[in-house]
């Protein structure tokens, strides 16, 4: 079942690349939308299918290599399958945003249809090779999305990301083979990895290969000091590119942190806990000052991720800080940091797609072009305010259950922390009023570049529409009623502190 | 003093009369003589064949190349042993080596074939191919070293030659200066071969073991470092590399694609199997010699690749930093399990890899530099494709070959203790990642010239999209294949 999940999306693309040259465009788009949707259908049956209350479910496990510990060992459980049910939507949603995408659309559809198998995969896998294989291909997917689909200056911008993720890459792979050989016998899978705890009270050996892994999943994540790549991958990327860059690429660093770091590396994270949280609220802090500095609407979202992020290394980081009889904090944290990941990819999808459609009607990000957009294209006007505020933390949207959830939780574990990263819901809130108010807002003014003379600038239409109104629609169902994610979640948040307690 | 000697030259001498008394069947070394036969047979079948028949000798020796495969196959299910007197070791070391420099000579011979249909020289050209295989086979399986110093000529005189077949200027600058550095670190390696026999008093690995266990260190640290000068020439290793760009670029592809494939991999055996048999016991800083070549080769290698602009001068770059990795595990020799087949698994894919790099390299002869693969998306999706492949490869993406070569070399060097030099392959393999996008970059982003590239070989072409497609299925099978390379070395 979930190999077929992972797998389909390829064996399409193989089939687009297989198509004759004469085939009409509409081809290639409606293709990649009847797969991704698809997808979005296995994964209800995927979710609807999985018995209540906590486990691995659809788990799979067949010879691969195994002389070198190897296997090909796949299944979901209540951290994994929120997000692989967040990224079958974000990819429905880019599919129906890159409907009239006129730049080879066959290759357009094909490399997304594949980085969707490595996204769904990456996600399942309980193998660390099998993980990796994924994280990289992941990397070379996203490179040729941002170099041949991005703005000026996208080369550069693309090699810049794959450069500092491939680094990352290699140093979780030294990580990955330090706990290979301490485990006896040596083996790659994490479910054996987590039983065995092959680690316990090697303190330095510990730290060196959480250090190695820590830093791999945190350039990323991206925090700070890793994050430099983010905001010339993010402005140069388009808009789909961008969607996925940061709803579903980023959380496989923080979901590296939750599947492996924490329950393979007890000792070494509890060890070094406090280092978590410090590089989180650092990231919390400095994302939003930074955000808040930047003229260029799609970079300012970009800044904001970091932020985002941060809350979710905060709260990692705060679970595994000592004081074990806070556990009810430190599980709301845990919870709320799952939750976060999958809020966090929808909003900022929505509002990455939002800043696409204000890049197609006015060739630039600068929000100074722009100002009193409400009064020309007021759908546009209205989702992005939505957007918005969902992604500062507004009451009623997933952002704020997260958020809650994360900054409660670590309040007990963590209080200096917590107290100043609530400043960086303060920045936040700030920038986006700034940002809605100098472009929505003010009267009419646009750029002068801007196509087609009679109606400069079109409101949102029908496939963008269908792009992002879903996304803020799952927001906000997730906002008023999250209780039927929190119950997937909840278990398996648990069974992760359990691991992290021996 | 005088009674060890007496006792270890008793040992040397009982130990030779018993490997007299053990086989000298030549159909153990079936491969080679089928590949040396054919190259006797195919010199005197050109002397007499028309001009636009001699495609028959490259035919013979590819049939001979494919009947060594079988032979090849068939001999690595036998149990391990030596032949001739204990010169020639059969175990699965030598099995590997087999398989993949036939197949990967027999991939040379398909790129080579069609550019020399009719040419005046093409039975030259296949029989020089198959003498130097010939070579590297023998460097794969010499157990004893003045078979060693055969197979270094073997393979080395004949590539000479091939490296200057073009006849042209940069062709002869090629081959002199291929030749001139290999003449010299073949005196060079002579010289350590007879200090090693002054310190052991024989040239067989398994008595040269235990001789040189209780031999004087400064001669045996002596003569192996001059033996070892021949051996990193012919792996193109850092310090012995400077033939190489100049020797790849100089020469037609195919013949760059030999060069820089199949010697190192009768090489890179020859210096495992010097690890783990004569010099095993012997009082070196082995695994520090080592690692300090390899960290050296693979830095230079890549720093130098960073702004080439002729792709094979590129590919020859990268060739020396791949011999980096590949010293990996011939570093931590004998101190880790995972040491042999992580050689052996790395070697099979670098092979198939490059010689796909290679092959788009030989399928757009047009092409010289990075920039004339702009637009090549547009025009030819496929090779472009291919090319990717075996690029990424070669930085070791997973799923390809390569990766889990390198999944495995790292792995060995960590579990030897040399956990430093895995963390500088590491770094080396981002660095390694620039270069490599600087040729596919262009190629898939940029719109080029009106009319592309330029024509394209359609038989190179294929062999591209074959290695390509291997390399990732070897990847993908790995596990299969990982199993079957762990035999124990001859003693």
């Amino acid at each position: 079942m979930l190999t077929a999940l992972v797998l389909l999306p390829t064996a399409m693309a193989v089939l687009l690349l297989c198509v004759p040259r004469g085939a009409p465009r509409v081809l290639f788009p409606a293709a990649w939308a009847a797969t991704a949707a698809a997808e979005l259908v296995l994964t209800v049956i995927v979710w609807t299918g999985h018995e209540r209350g906590g486990g691995t479910w659809y788990e799979t496990r067949a010879r691969w290599i195994p002389s070198a510990g190897i296997s090909y060992h796949v299944g979901v459980d209540g951290l994994s399958l929120p997000l692989v049910a967040v990224t079958c939507v974000l990819f429905l949603a880019c599919a129906a945003y890159a409907w009239r995408e006129t730049r080879r659309p066959r290759e357009f559809a094909a490399l997304f249809l594949f980085l969707q198998t490595t996204c769904l995969g990456l996600f399942v896998a309980l193998d660390l090779i099998l993980f990796f294989v994924f994280f990289d291909l992941s990397i070379v997917a996203m490179y040729f999305i941002i170099a041949a689909w991005g703005h000026k200056g996208a080369a550069r911008a693309a090699l810049k990301f794959f450069l500092y993720t491939f680094i990352g890459s290699l140093a979780l792979l030294l990580g990955f083979i330090g706990l290979y050989l301490a485990a006896d016998p040596h083996t790659f899978d994490i479910v054996e990895l987590t039983e065995a705890d092959p680690l316990a009270g090697r303190t330095t050996y510990g730290a060196l290969v959480l250090l190695a892994i820590a830093v791999g999943l945190a350039v990323k994540t991206p925090t700070v000091p890793f994050h430099t790549w983010l905001p010339p991958a993010h402005t140069d990327a388009p808009a789909a590119g961008s969607a996925i860059l940061a709803g579903v690429l980023l959380k496989m660093g923080t979901y590296g942190f939750l599947r492996v770091a924490m329950p393979v590396l007890p000792d070494a994270w509890r060890d070094h806990a406090l280092v978590f949280v410090v590089v989180g609220v650092v990231s919390v802090l400095y994302g939003a000052l930074v955000a808040l500095a930047q003229t260029d609407f799609k970079r300012m979202v970009a800044y904001t991720s970091v932020n985002h992020m941060g809350y979710i290394i905060l709260a990692v980081g705060a679970a595994g800080a000592v004081g074990a009889d806070q556990e009810d904090a430190r599980r709301l944290a845990v919870t709320g940091s799952v939750f976060q990941m999958v809020s966090h990819g929808l909003l900022t999808g929505a509002l990455f797609l939002l800043s696409g459609v204000l890049y197609e009607r006015g060739r630039t990000y600068e929000m100074a072009a722009y100002s009193g957009v409400a009064g020309r294209a007021p759908v546009f006007a209205a989702l992005t305010g939505v957007a918005a505020f969902a992604s500062l933390g507004l009451p009623g949207f997933s952002g704020f259950i997260a958020e809650f959830q994360i900054l409660t939780g670590s309040l007990g574990p963590a209080p200096v922390a917590t107290g100043l990263a609530v400043l960086g819901i303060l920045l936040t809130a700030a920038l986006f009023l700034r940002a809605l108010q100098q472009v929505l807002l003010g009267p009419l003014r646009l750029p002068v570049a801007a196509p087609g003379a009679d109606r400069p600038f079109a409101d949102l239409r029908v496939h963008e529409g269908l792009a992002v109104v879903p996304l803020l629609a799952l927001g906000v169902v997730l906002g008023l009623a999250p209780r039927f994610v929190l119950d997937v979640i909840e278990p398996a948040s648990r069974t992760v502190l359990d691991l992290l307690r021996r | 003093m005088n009674g060890t000697t007496e006792s270890n030259a008793v040992r040397a001498l009982t130990a030779m009369n018993e490997m007299t008394g053990m086989n000298e069947n030549p159909l153990d070394l079936l491969p080679e003589v089928l590949l040396a036969a054919s190259a006797v047979l195919g010199l005197l079948l050109g002397a007499w064949l028309p001009r636009r028949r001699q495609w028959l000798v490259g035919a013979l020796a590819g049939a001979a190349c494919a009947g060594g495969l079988v032979a090849a196959a068939i001999a690595a299910t036998t149990p391990v042993e030596t032949a001739f007197g204990g010169a020639f070791a059969l175990d699965t070391l030598s099995a590997t080596s087999r398989i993949v420099i036939l197949g990967a000579t027999l991939l040379v011979l398909a790129l080579a074939a069609p550019r020399l249909y009719a040419d005046p020289r093409e039975t030259e050209f296949h029989v020089l191919l198959q003498l130097s295989s010939v070579g590297a086979l023998t460097l794969a399986g010499a157990q004893d070293l003045l078979l060693l110093a055969a197979g270094y000529l073997l393979a080395s005189v004949p590539a000479y030659a091939l490296a200057g077949f073009r006849k042209d200027g940069p062709g002869t600058e090629a081959a002199l200066k291929f030749y001139v550095l290999g003449a010299f670190l073949g005196v060079l390696m002579l010289t350590g071969i007879t200090v090693l026999l002054a310190a052991g008093r024989t040239t067989a690995y398994p008595v040269l073991r235990t001789e040189l266990a209780g031999a004087p260190t400064g001669l045996v640290a002596a003569g192996t470092l001059a033996l070892l000068t021949g051996v990193l020439f012919k792996a193109g290793a850092v310090p012995a590399h400077f033939w190489v760009p100049d020797a790849v670029q100089g020469s037609s592809e195919p013949v760059a694609a030999f060069l820089t494939t199949i010697p190192k991999i009768g090489a890179l055996v020859a210096f495992y199997r010097l690890a783990v048999v004569p010099l095993a016991d012997a009082d070196l800083p082995w695994a520090g010699l080592v690692a300090v070549l390899s960290v050296a080769s693979m830095t230079l290698g890549n720093l130098a690749a960073f702004f080439q602009q002729d792709v094979t001068r590129l590919l020859a770059y990268s060739t020396i930093s791949q011999v980096g990795y590949l010293l990996l595990p011939v570093a931590v020799a004998g101190r880790t399990d995972l040491d042999q087949e992580a050689l052996l698994y790395y070697l099979a894919g670098y092979a198939l890899t490059n010689l796909g790099a290679f092959a788009v390299v030989c399928a757009l002869p047009g092409a010289r530099t990075v920039d004339d693969y702009r637009g090549l998306a547009r025009t030819r999706p496929a090779l472009l494709a291919a090319l990717v492949v075996c690029l990424l490869g070669l930085v070791g993406t997973p799923p390809t070959a390569v990766f889990l070569g390198k999944l495995e070399a790292f792995s060995a060097a960590f579990d030897g203790g040399y956990a430093w030099l895995a963390v500088v392959a590491a770094v080396n393999t981002v660095a390694s990642l620039f270069y490599y996008l600087r040729w596919i970059a262009p190629a898939f982003l940029a719109s080029g010239p009106a009319g592309g590239p330029g024509a394209m070989s359609r038989s190179a072409a294929v062999i591209a999209y074959g290695a390509a497609t291997g390399s990732v299925v070897l990847g993908l099978l790995g596990g299969s294949v990982l199993d079957v390379l762990g035999g124990p070395p001859a003693p």
